[in-house]
């Protein structure tokens, strides 16, 4: 459930570190009807034209606290709250290069009432600006 | 007759998720869509529309109990979650999660809610032990009866015999409608088309779950027919959804605090495609049911993905109909 709304298309941009674009970063909203605690959100998986993004790559920052997914994995007091546009950013020497590009995000998320975990996924295509 | 037509109305704010979720609607234009209405007994899930929760302010309750007066509102029932999956590899032991409900209890009270909704999948023995701290703050936890569950089932059954044997005014249901699911959902249906099942192949388990066939048949037969994976998926909805008789509604009425109005389409003509709400409220009227219907609005997943979601007028149209119904038995009263 609402998947077509997990990538936010019109926030991507390049990550600019001291100059150098270190990665790219999008807002992401939650697949789920209600919001939950990051130790629940098992893995964030983006693939970007094809190309799976290593998950230690991965960022996520929702309030101004910015975790690792393995840091959420213990994270037990910030939320992801429901309909919430928090960011993902991929670490990828260049970020995105100028044009077109196919995003796909899946969220996993470990609801408690539910035998196994429950998955969203969203594939957009974004323009990235030169 | 006396009792007839003392049911009360209101509307569960999951049911405007989608306009929520999207931001445009807030928690106070959810609550003010409701009263708009008629519906004013207000169900909420703090997880949802509560940002903060459980580490809510004292200025958010002031906030809530102000829009109450203003919209002339009845705060009705706060769905818990309990995340017992909430640590990776471990579940929460009963005493954690006996710790969680005291949370939800007191928020509840403090929202003003009269009933707690529980999850079905939370244990009697968990529910045994919470029920003192339910009973300190004067909530009732009703666990959420939901299909694939259905007032038969041996877990649901063993809930009734806990609340029964310990005798306490605050531990029964909270019925979910779709235990009265006659037919699937026509929504849910042409979405699995949409995303590429067969057609032919959807009508026929459609048809097969409407005349109660067991579901091992229909799952079987769909994948003879060469079925693909979003056919087969379709074909064991059957097992997740119940058609139950809507005399138990009657029967377990002392054990009923709340109902969750569950629907997933409101016809042009004005009924709901899936579930019978012209047996439904017969069948509470019959018991003397005072409580609420709350609306739980729940097509929006099915068709957000082609079309744009209605919450608001989806609600409207399903309490047209619940006060046609009550008033061709009678004559309704207003909360």
């Amino acid at each position: 459930m609402f998947d077509r709304y997990m990538i936010c298309a019109d926030t991507v941009r390049n990550l600019t570190r001291g100059g150098k674009v270190v990665g790219f970063e999008f807002g992401a909203r939650i697949a789920y009807y209600r919001g939950l605690g990051l130790s629940m959100v098992e893995d964030l998986a983006v693939t970007l034209d094809g190309e799976k993004i290593p998950r230690e790559c991965v960022r996520f920052t929702v309030g101004d606290k910015i975790f690792s997914l393995d840091q959420m994995e213990t994270e037990y007091e910030a939320r992801w709250e429901f309909g919430e546009i928090a960011t993902v950013s991929v670490l990828k020497e260049n970020g995105l290069s100028p044009g077109e590009h196919t995003l796909e995000l899946t969220e996993q998320l470990r609801v408690s009432y539910m035998p196994f975990p429950i998955q969203g996924r969203d594939r957009k295509t974004i323009v990235a600006s030169a | 007759m006396a009792a007839a037509n003392q049911i009360k109305f209101g509307v569960s704010l999951y049911s405007y998720q989608e306009e929520y979720f999207l931001r445009q609607m807030s928690l106070e234009d959810c609550i003010a869509a409701a009263a708009r209405i008629g519906a004013f007994g207000i169900e909420s899930i703090a997880e949802q529309m509560m940002p903060g929760f459980p580490n809510l302010p004292d200025s958010f309750y002031e906030c809530w109990h102000g829009w109450m007066a203003q919209y002339g509102t009845v705060p009705t029932c706060h769905d818990a979650m309990l995340d017992t999956k909430k640590y990776k590899g471990r579940l929460l032991t009963d005493e954690e999660c006996v710790v969680e409900f005291e949370r939800d209890l007191k928020h509840a009270a403090r929202l003003g809610c009269k009933v707690v909704r529980v999850l079905c999948m939370v244990s009697p023995e968990i529910m045994a032990q919470a029920v003192p701290i339910a009973e300190k703050y004067d909530v009732k936890m009703g666990i959420e009866v939901h299909a694939p569950y259905h007032f038969d089932h041996p877990w649901i059954m063993r809930h009734l015999e806990t609340a029964e044997r310990l005798g306490t005014r605050h531990y029964g249901l909270v019925p979910d409608m779709g235990i009265f699911t006659k037919r699937l959902p026509r929504v849910a249906r042409d979405r699995m088309e949409r995303l590429g099942a067969t057609p032919r192949i959807l009508d026929f388990v459609c048809a097969a779950y409407e005349s109660g066939v067991l579901s091992e048949y229909v799952i079987f037969e769909t994948k003879k027919m060469g079925g693909n994976p979003l056919d087969v998926a379709w074909a064991e909805q059957c097992r997740h959804s119940v058609y139950t008789p809507a005399k138990r509604l009657t029967e377990y009425m002392p054990f009923i605090f709340h109902i969750h109005a569950k629907f997933y389409e409101m016809l042009d003509d004005g009924t709901e495609y899936s579930i019978p709400y012209d047996k439904i409220i017969p069948a509470l009227q019959a018991g003397g049911y005072q409580g609420y219907l709350s609306s739980e609005y729940e097509g929006n997943r099915h068709i957000q993905d082609a079309y744009a979601v209605d919450s608001v007028e989806q609600v409207r149209r399903q309490h047209e109909m619940f006060h046609r119904l009550c008033s061709s038995t009678g004559g309704h009263q207003h909360v």
